[in-house]
């Protein structure tokens, strides 16, 4: 009962090609990178600009009917200490030493807020599977089908950025996290933390629009008087301050494969608790090995056939059930 | 037709079943109080950590656990080694317990269970996710795994002329389900790896890397070898049988080669990644990773010189520390090498470790069960 070595020879190759798919630095089958939709729509978040006012959170819970948290003994308001199920968008402060001056990392603070970024090649979408969270394919905007989600919480393992938030405390849980207010841009209106932030912090438009009004910003000399536009990237209500310096980093640009909603600020990206991440959106990454081993199913059923004929030719050659 | 297993005819209510009676009990209880309340009454799961002891442990560990069915099959099926023949049965019959009840478990973890059938629909299911592949192959590896079993269960009833001719006509297609039952395994086993490559920076890169496939199905694979030997020399003491030492010696043999390959490629791995540097860091991470290293190498090292391996005790141990390092692994790779970022941490709370533990006790009464009423353990020659 040795070995056939012809046997041996087969499981060999086959077994060698599956570690060879699996080693090769650059598979067969690379998925590539998604890029940006041409109508896609996002947010600018300027750190600089936002006075932390926290209006942006309170249109946030109307228009989303969200209840309100209170995370404190006693409070008598919705304070909540970050985002959950009920709190799709937060400002939080970052503060350093003394805290004095705005937007500088070194005994200064800044504000940051944070929702969903509305990814390029979203991890969530490409971890669900039941197509229960998707990317318009218009707007981009990354929604949620509560219908079709079955709660496994796999989008929540894959988000770079813990956006999918999970109803823990219910029977019949769901995920919520920030839709774009698509509801609102269904009705021709826009997400409704940019109608109501009253400073041009956080600002609505056409992706391509905000990248350029961004780079605008970027290239803008500190000291200087500046106009930056209120809600919308397009609008002609301007508000005029004096610019102050920013990190040369437009944060979603590139950033994890690059996001519709994109973060300028005065203190380094991850100081304000966002991630450093490489260009490439783990989906592809994921994906790239996925489609390497199961692409058109060829590879599993060529296997198969091969384990069917090695476990035939053995055991009708045995006198064993 | 030979016959090369037998039942053991034995009293099934005994103590010990009694006592894993009530585990099971308690379990129930606190599953229902999950259903009722919502996971955040009974786990420690949060929005950073979604996944916790229930993934872990029961889908993770259990199917790995699981896999002796597998590595058996692939031993005698495909390297045509017919001498271990005779261990193949009961190796099934731990892996369709195994694989059930990590199937019963992701619907317990699952928080919109109800919905769940949308996995069978194509018009939902979306192929990119390696979620979809683990889902689908464990369920049709668990219908699998009970055809596996059913010879057996027809051989209990070999009086009754029909169960003779269907446990005929169900060897007829014995090669088919054993080429899907390798298949399966090998599918599900490393894509529960791939699962974790999309979360990217969140899993420590002592941990996250490409090959996170290729380290599940190996470590599974020797998983299957050392929980047959293990389950072996325990079922010898328990019902006082011979034991096969020869035999299971010989699986240790063959599974420390596994072993080896596997630490070559895990530690070429974090060199050319430059991750060494990650082992001596002091924190917990470097210490589980060292933790997990050494039970591979223990086991590596005892299964590997036929010195320590032909005796019972060594080879007990070895199979233990293999057990152990395929758990540690899936462990780490999931939970302790998972940071989702600073303010989150993760402990499973009391009703959550019962209830696995309910689920380990459901699959042990399984077993007790059914070698005491199937022919599943091999037939003792008598001189």
């Amino acid at each position: 009962m040795e070995i056939n070595r012809r046997d041996f020879l087969k499981v060999s190759a086959g077994g060698g090609l599956m570690l060879a798919s699996t080693l090769s630095p650059i598979p067969a089958l690379a998925r590539e990178p998604k890029v940006r939709l041409p109508e896609a729509v996002g947010i600018l978040y300027d750190a600089t600009v936002c006075v932390g006012c926290k209006a942006c959170m309170a249109a946030c819970k109307e228009y989303n009917h969200l209840p309100p948290e209170y995370s404190t003994p006693g409070s008598v308001w919705d304070n909540p200490l970050d985002l959950s199920a009920k709190t799709y968008n937060i400002v939080k402060l970052y503060k350093n030493g003394t805290g004095q001056v705005k937007d500088r990392e070194i005994n200064g603070y800044s504000y940051i807020r944070r929702f969903c970024m509305h990814c390029v090649d979203p991890a969530c979408t490409s971890a669900c599977p039941v197509s229960a969270l998707t990317k318009d394919p218009k707007t981009g905007a990354v929604k949620y089908n509560k219908d079709v989600c079955i709660g496994c919480r796999y989008c929540q393992v894959a988000c770079p950025y813990n956006i999918p938030k999970f109803q823990w405390d219910q029977a019949f849980p769901q995920i919520q996290k920030c839709e774009l207010c698509y509801h609102r841009m269904a009705q021709g209106s826009y997400p409704a933390c940019c109608e109501f932030c009253p400073n041009g912090g956080s600002i609505f438009g056409d992706v391509q629009h905000l990248l350029e009004e961004a780079k605008r910003r970027l290239a803008l000399e500190p000291g200087k008087m500046a106009a930056y536009p209120l809600h919308r990237v397009d609008s002609r209500e301007m508000r005029h301050r004096i610019v102050t310096p920013y990190q040369k980093h437009l944060f979603g640009e590139k950033d994890g494969g690059g996001s519709q909603v994109l973060i300028l600020a005065g203190v380094p990206c991850d100081k304000l608790g966002l991630p450093i991440l490489p260009d490439e959106s783990t989906a592809a990454t994921s994906e790239t090995i996925m489609h390497s081993l199961y692409k058109g199913m060829i590879a599993p059923y060529v296997v198969l056939g091969a384990l069917f004929y090695i476990v035939y030719k053995n055991t009708t050659k045995q006198d064993l059930p | 037709m030979v016959e090369e297993s037998q039942s053991l005819d034995g009293k099934v209510i005994t103590k010990p079943f009694m006592v894993l009676a009530a585990l099971v009990l308690v379990g129930v209880i606190l599953m229902l109080y999950r259903y009722l309340f919502g996971l955040g009454a009974v786990t420690n799961l949060s929005d950073g950590y979604p996944w916790g002891l229930w993934i872990t442990y029961d889908v993770l560990v259990g199917t790995a656990l699981g896999c002796g069915g597998y590595a058996m099959a692939l031993l005698v099926y495909i390297f045509n080694r017919w001498e271990y023949h005779p261990l193949v049965r009961s190796a099934i019959l731990t892996s369709v317990f195994g694989y059930t009840l990590a199937g019963l478990a992701i619907f317990l973890d699952i928080g919109r269970y109800w919905n769940g059938y949308n996995l069978f629909l194509p018009w939902h299911v979306n192929f990119n996710s390696v979620l979809v592949e683990v889902a689908l192959c464990i369920a049709a590896y668990v219908a699998i795994l009970w055809i596996e079993l059913a010879p057996t269960v027809l051989a209990g009833h070999h009086q009754n002329p029909k169960a003779r001719e269907a446990r005929e006509s169900l060897e007829r297609w014995l090669p088919v389900i054993v080429a899907l039952g390798i298949l399966l395994p090998t599918m599900h086993q490393s894509s529960l790896g791939t699962l974790m490559i999309i979360a990217g920076h969140k899993l420590s890169p002592l941990w996250q890397t490409g090959l996170l496939p290729l380290f599940f199905l190996l470590s599974a694979i020797t998983m299957g070898f050392a929980v047959t030997i293990f389950e072996s020399i325990l079922s010898s003491l328990a019902f006082k049988r011979p034991f096969e030492t020869p035999m299971i010696a010989k699986v240790g043999g063959v599974m420390a080669w596994i072993i080896g390959v596997y630490l070559v490629i895990r530690l070429l791995d974090l060199l050319v990644r430059g991750q060494m540097g990650l082992i001596f860091q002091g924190n917990l991470n470097s210490f589980m990773f060292i933790l997990e290293n050494l039970c591979y190498l223990v086991a590596f090292i005892l299964m590997v010189q036929p010195a320590s391996r032909d005796q019972l005790r060594w080879l007990f141990v070895a199979s233990t520390a293999m057990l152990l390092a395929g758990s540690l692994y899936r462990f780490n790779a999931f939970l302790v090498g998972f940071n989702p970022g600073p303010g989150w941490s993760y402990f499973p709370a009391l009703p959550e470790i019962f209830i696995t533990l309910g689920i380990i006790a459901l699959e042990l009464m399984g077993y007790l069960y059914f070698v005491k009423r199937y022919p599943v353990l091999p037939k003792i020659e008598h001189a």
